[in-house]
């Protein structure tokens, strides 16, 4: 080997560093997005039907086109954004949309106790003992919320709690569906 | 600034992660009664991952919603369906994200060439180097 070239490949393992350093960087400034989509927006709803979460409310049989859209929205009584979104429910229900709710793993007192601290602005609330529902559904937490349309097919997936800044949005959403 | 932190608190996905008061789903720790089924059921459940602890198998997590997927994988294996058929059920919701044995495809494919790709570089630089040792 000539001298020339070993003094070429001499820079290489540097020049790999920097490009692992580079690759490092990159990572740590913009983290990848690790919130999961459910693939299911855009599709039908798929078929449920749960017994009753609360004494106050139905079950909840979906899957059927029901004429109207309405909100389905993923929450629990023992998950803390779940009793920040609270407000911001019970305004889109004021606006006259319809929100179906699905209890995930709850126990009908909490779910009870919860209603009556944090209002109840829903339609039915079907009960997911086991997260069968949610893991048919696409939803990997709560509180989520499907925006689904009169034909029964999912429109939007929010992800997380509905703030303040969304209800207006959402509820020109639901309306634009009608 | 109390305050603010209390709200930080509130809204952190720590405190979203809460777990519930009802006990794990009747399978998600309990093996099933055929071992040839239970062993298929684990092998399955050892590649896909959790989807609230992002990082491991639903086979090793704790969390709630791994007890439930794991209950389901069980569930569905007991009822004779084949675990690539659950593992397809999942995709179609979650994407390939949930599985740890990714398909091959347009976005996968350097995961099974760049090994083959380094180690021909590997050989190459190994023979290199094996025959100027041989030289006198």
């Amino acid at each position: 080997m000539t001298k020339t070239r070993i003094r070429w490949l001499l820079w290489v393992p540097l020049l790999a560093f920097l490009l692992f350093l580079g690759l490092v960087a990159s990572g740590l400034l913009h983290p990848a997005d690790r919130t999961i989509v459910s693939r299911l927006v855009g599709q039908k709803m798929p078929a449920i039907a749960l017994p009753a979460a609360s004494a106050m409310r139905p079950g909840l049989a979906t899957g059927a086109a029901t004429g109207t859209p309405r909100l389905v929205n993923i929450f629990a009584s023992w998950c803390v954004p779940c009793a920040a979104e609270a407000p911001q429910l019970e305004a889109l229900a004021k606006a006259g949309i319809v929100i179906d709710a699905v209890a995930i793993r709850d126990r009908r007192e909490d779910v009870d106790r919860f209603l009556t601290r944090y209002g109840n602005p829903y339609r039915a609330i079907g009960s997911d003992v086991d997260s069968r529902v949610q893991l048919a559904l696409g939803s990997s937490g709560v509180p989520e919320t499907f925006v689904v349309d009169g034909r029964g097919i999912i429109r939007a997936q929010k992800i997380g709690e509905i703030r303040p800044e969304d209800v207006a949005e959402l509820i020109a959403t639901v309306r634009a569906l009608r | 600034m109390r305050a603010l932190v209390a709200l930080a608190l509130m809204l952190s996905p720590v405190a979203g992660a809460a777990q519930s008061n009802v006990p794990p789903a009747a399978l998600s720790d309990t093996q099933l009664p055929d071992p040839a089924q239970e062993a298929q059921a684990h092998k399955l459940m050892e590649t896909l991952r959790c989807l609230v602890c992002q990082g491991q198998s639903i086979a090793d997590s704790d969390a709630d919603l791994a007890g439930d997927m794991r209950a389901l994988v069980r569930r569905r294996i007991a009822a004779g369906e084949k675990p690539e058929a659950i593992r397809a059920w999942l995709v179609q919701r979650y994407g390939n994200w949930v599985t740890y044995d990714p398909p091959l495809g347009a976005t996968t494919w350097p995961l099974w060439a760049l090994p083959i790709a380094l180690l021909m570089v590997g050989v190459l630089v190994a023979r290199g180097s094996f025959r100027r040792r041989a030289k006198p």
